[in-house]
């Protein structure tokens, strides 16, 4: 196993590697591959927080529990809320916030404040011949150079070794609040879940699962009671709305959303589907799913399907994609358009033309493409 | 700025050049008359012009795929082009090139209320995004000071920003699809009305490219609710450290106001002296807007003047109405036009790490002293986008070369600090020779290569964004 302390060392070593790396952050997310491992381990620790800036830089083997606290100790916090596979994986491990990056991992929070790339301002990282590289910075706006940040956050370790990583972080909020609708059907979920999200009354997370449809509301506690009464009306047509106002109750609901809670300890596979809200309740009807969920709104569709079954012959013509987030058999990604795969391969081949880091894992690795 | 010296070979076949572009587009769509090519010899970085070979004005994704496959096989260099209003000479020709323009590609395609999105053909102009779907509440939150008539090809081309940024992000993070129109005439699809892309994350790269991968032809944005409301704080300070000190405090506070906007002297005394907005005398001016129901409002508006009071500003000035908030925001909305009544001006973008204000704004006091050539500093104090303004007189021989020195430095002391050359406006051809400052070798390198992907020959926009040293051998290609 390899584990530098530093970039430098990291450079070395990638350098002068032969075979193929398998590059190892907390080992929560569920990426295999095959080669030696390569852990971020030994770089970690926060380099920089600034509150004043919204601004937190750290090293990519910082455990993301430790970031998390240094925000809290500021009243601060990551904004797109990165889920914890580890429930849904049963996978060991501490979360490190370079895996975040490297997976683009978000949550409910992603349909009004982005997901991890777009809170990512900048990437440290070492790419496939050992050159160490950096895009964008410690600042929120950056036009300067081309935009790898992006590139490389979800590139799940093919393009490049993440050292540091920095972001936009934004306030926590004062109190959470959340608007329960009970016994809709999909179809009207999604339709209640859009009503909610096209209000000016700034919905943080909208799910469906288990006959109750969910809207968040945060901020400062007039704000949210104001902000919840005027959801309550908006969506009366939908039937009896419910709100609850107890913080941790508030919590404790959406870290099950977050982390798909209903699949934990059930047998099956687990895909992750990305379509256009409206399309969702469709495509679903024809899954046979066992479960599903839906979060942003209906954008982001968990389903749990008996194991071995290929749900991408199921989508029927939709436009959107799935990942088979837990099982086998199939490939993870969704297989790109040929434009998209050959240029996505050829990027691969630029910044690691021996094909060398996570050779695999994704559509674009050059390997088994 | 230097610009490669245009191809002989390609200047003897304009007459082939053009009727083949004639050939695939309709009648009045292929501008080569010397006198109306004019049009196209500079973008808002005026000080800098060359008329095109020819210009295109396509009016769809497939009529831009026939010209670049053209341009492509007969190996034209191509300059796409939105509205030409890049401050970075983003659109600026070469005598050898073909310009691009969206113009006529203005179209709405989609507008989907109920998944918050509009698809339109990428000339269309940015205000007239949010002009499509205001009516029914919604708007589109990328909004450059330029929006009455840049185009969305163009701000994606930059990724551009805005007043608004610190809470709904830049064009990359309200982007969600584009058709891009690849320099051999391929087209592709990337990203759609579902939130996030499978694979690499392409659309990510393409945003803030400028130009030089590919051409965009059509956006899937994100549009949002409007909020019931939006009022400003205005507030001065007799010291730009105080008033620095307190953007921070109010951020550390837990608000987050839609925008925090920052003055200092020179530029409040220009804009006083131009249009009249009742501006306190003061060493620095801050406006603080906030979004929500009218209560919302003051609750955010009493915390952030709780924050400013203890940093006894010398006014504190609370909007209650929309009169008194047009009134606040006057000033600021002309301050470039009230510059410009004074002389000549370049207008840098820089970013900084917030808590760096009060340094890097005496730092430019004092190269202003240096120079001989004034500057005033208005910006988006709430993400650290400066906006210097060096002011100059084209007509004097010698000052804009001054003012670009000048601007270099600045530049270069944002990169110190922590910064980087350009927040929102892009490299261009302006901070080309500047890329060293910020990156390494190996740096610039790797996004050399990611441009030998998309166009392997080099000949999209290829003289811009990288120092043409560091180009020179791909371009000849």
């Amino acid at each position: 196993m390899l584990k530098p302390v530093d970039e430098k060392e990291l450079g070395e070593a990638i350098a002068g590697v032969t075979g193929p790396l398998r590059i190892v952050g907390g080992g929560t997310r569920g990426v295999v591959c095959a080669g030696d491992v390569l852990s971020t381990a030994g770089m970690k620790g926060i380099t920089l927080y600034d509150p004043g800036s919204l601004t937190l830089v750290a090293r990519a083997g910082t455990p993301l529990a430790e970031i998390k606290a240094a925000l809290a100790s500021e009243g601060q916090r990551l904004p797109f809320e990165p889920m914890d596979h580890r429930g849904l994986l049963g996978s060991g491990g501490v979360p490190t916030i370079g895996g975040v990056v490297a997976a683009n991992v978000s949550g409910p929070r992603r349909v009004q404040a982005g997901a991890c790339r777009d809170s990512l301002i900048g990437v440290r990282f070492v790419d496939g011949r050992g050159e160490v590289l950096k895009s964008g910075g410690r600042v929120m706006k950056n036009v300067t150079g081309y935009d790898l940040v992006k590139l490389l956050a979800g590139s799940y370790g093919t393009l490049g070794v993440l050292t540091e990583v920095s972001f936009k972080v934004l306030p926590d909020v004062e109190t959470a609040a959340c608007v329960v609708l009970h016994g809709l059907d999909d179809r009207q979920a999604v339709a209640a879940m859009a009503r909610a999200l096209g209000s000016p009354f700034e919905v943080t997370g909208a799910a469906h699962e288990g006959g109750r449809t969910l809207l968040r509301i945060e901020g400062f506690a007039n704000s949210v009671a104001y902000r919840a009464g005027r959801l309550r009306d908006l969506l009366g047509g939908f039937g009896e709305v419910e709100v609850l106002d107890d913080p941790a109750q508030v919590a404790a609901m959406w870290q099950d959303v977050r982390d798909v809670a209903p699949f934990h300890r059930r047998e099956g596979d687990v895909w992750r589907i990305s379509v256009k809200p409206t399309d969702a309740p469709d495509m679903v009807a024809g899954l046979g799913a066992e479960a599903v969920v839906y979060d942003w709104g209906g954008g982001l569709v968990w389903a749990l399907m008996a194991k071995g079954t290929d749900l991408r012959a199921r989508m029927g013509d939709v436009r959107g994609h799935a990942a088979l987030v837990r099982g086998d058999g199939f490939a993870r990604f969704h297989p790109e358009p040929a434009g998209l795969a050959r240029i996505s391969a050829g990027i691969k081949a630029q910044f690691d033309p021996r094909g060398i880091l996570n050779a695999g894992v994704m559509s674009g690795g050059n390997t088994e493409s | 700025m230097e610009m490669p010296k245009p191809d002989a070979a390609i200047l003897a076949q304009k007459s082939q050049i053009v009727a083949r572009l004639q050939a695939v587009l309709p009648d009045g769509a292929v501008i080569s008359d010397v006198a109306e090519v004019k049009a196209y010899e500079c973008d808002a970085l005026s000080a800098y012009r060359c008329p095109p070979l020819c210009a295109v004005l396509p009016a769809d994704t497939g009529e831009v795929s026939a010209v670049l496959k053209i341009c492509h096989d007969m190996g034209v260099p191509v300059v796409p082009r939105g509205s030409g209003t890049s401050l970075a000479g983003g659109a600026l020709p070469t005598a050898d090139s073909v310009i691009l323009g969206v113009a006529r590609m203005n179209d709405v395609l989609e507008v989907d209320y109920d998944n918050r999105f509009i698809r339109v053909q990428s000339g269309r102009t940015n205000l007239s995004v949010t002009g499509a779907v205001e009516e029914d509440g919604f708007f589109y939150a990328p909004d450059p000071s330029s929006q009455l008539a840049c185009a969305i090809a163009g701000n994606i081309a930059m990724n551009s920003g805005g007043a608004h940024c610190l809470k709904y992000g830049v064009t990359t993070n309200n982007l969600l699809g584009v058709t891009l129109v690849l320099m051999d005439g391929e087209v592709v699809e990337i990203g759609g009305a579902h939130l996030d892309a499978s694979g690499l994350d392409l659309l990510g790269l393409i945003c803030g490219s400028e130009g030089q991968l590919g051409v965009v032809t059509e956006a899937t944005l994100k549009i949002l609710p409007k909020p019931e409301g939006a009022r400003p704080v205005l507030i001065g300070f007799d010291s730009n450290e105080v008033a620095g000190a307190c953007v921070s405090d109010i951020i550390k506070a837990g608000v987050l106001p839609v925008a925090i906007e920052f003055m200092d002297r020179p530029c409040i005394e220009a804009t006083e002296a131009f249009a009249h907005p009742g501006y306190p005398k003061c060493e620095a001016l801050l406006i603080v807007e906030v979004e929500g129901s009218d209560a919302e409002i003051d609750f955010q508006l009493g915390r952030i003047m709780e924050i400013a009071a203890k940093h006894n500003p010398v006014e504190l000035r609370e909007s209650k109405s929309e009169e008194e908030s047009a009134k606040i925001w006057l000033g600021r909305k002309s301050a470039f036009g009230a510059m410009g009544q004074i002389n000549d001006y370049m207008c840098l973008d820089g970013t900084i790490p917030v808590s760096e204000l009060p340094y890097v704004l005496r730092r430019i006091g004092e190269l202003s002293q240096e120079y001989g050539l004034g500057v005033g500093n208005v910006f988006h104090a709430g993400d650290g986008n400066m906006h210097p303004l060096i002011l100059y007189d084209a007509n004097k021989p010698g000052d804009l070369e001054l003012a670009e020195r000048f601007g270099a430095d600045v530049l270069r002391l944002c990169v110190e600090v922590g910064g980087c050359l350009t927040g929102e406006h892009g490299v261009g051809i302006e901070k080309r020779d500047l890329m060293v400052d910020q990156f390494t070798q190996a740096d610039i390198e790797a996004q050399l290569r990611v441009k030998d992907v998309f166009d392997p020959k080099w000949l999209l926009n290829p003289a811009k964004v990288f120092p043409l040293g560091a180009t020179k051998e791909r371009r000849a290609g």
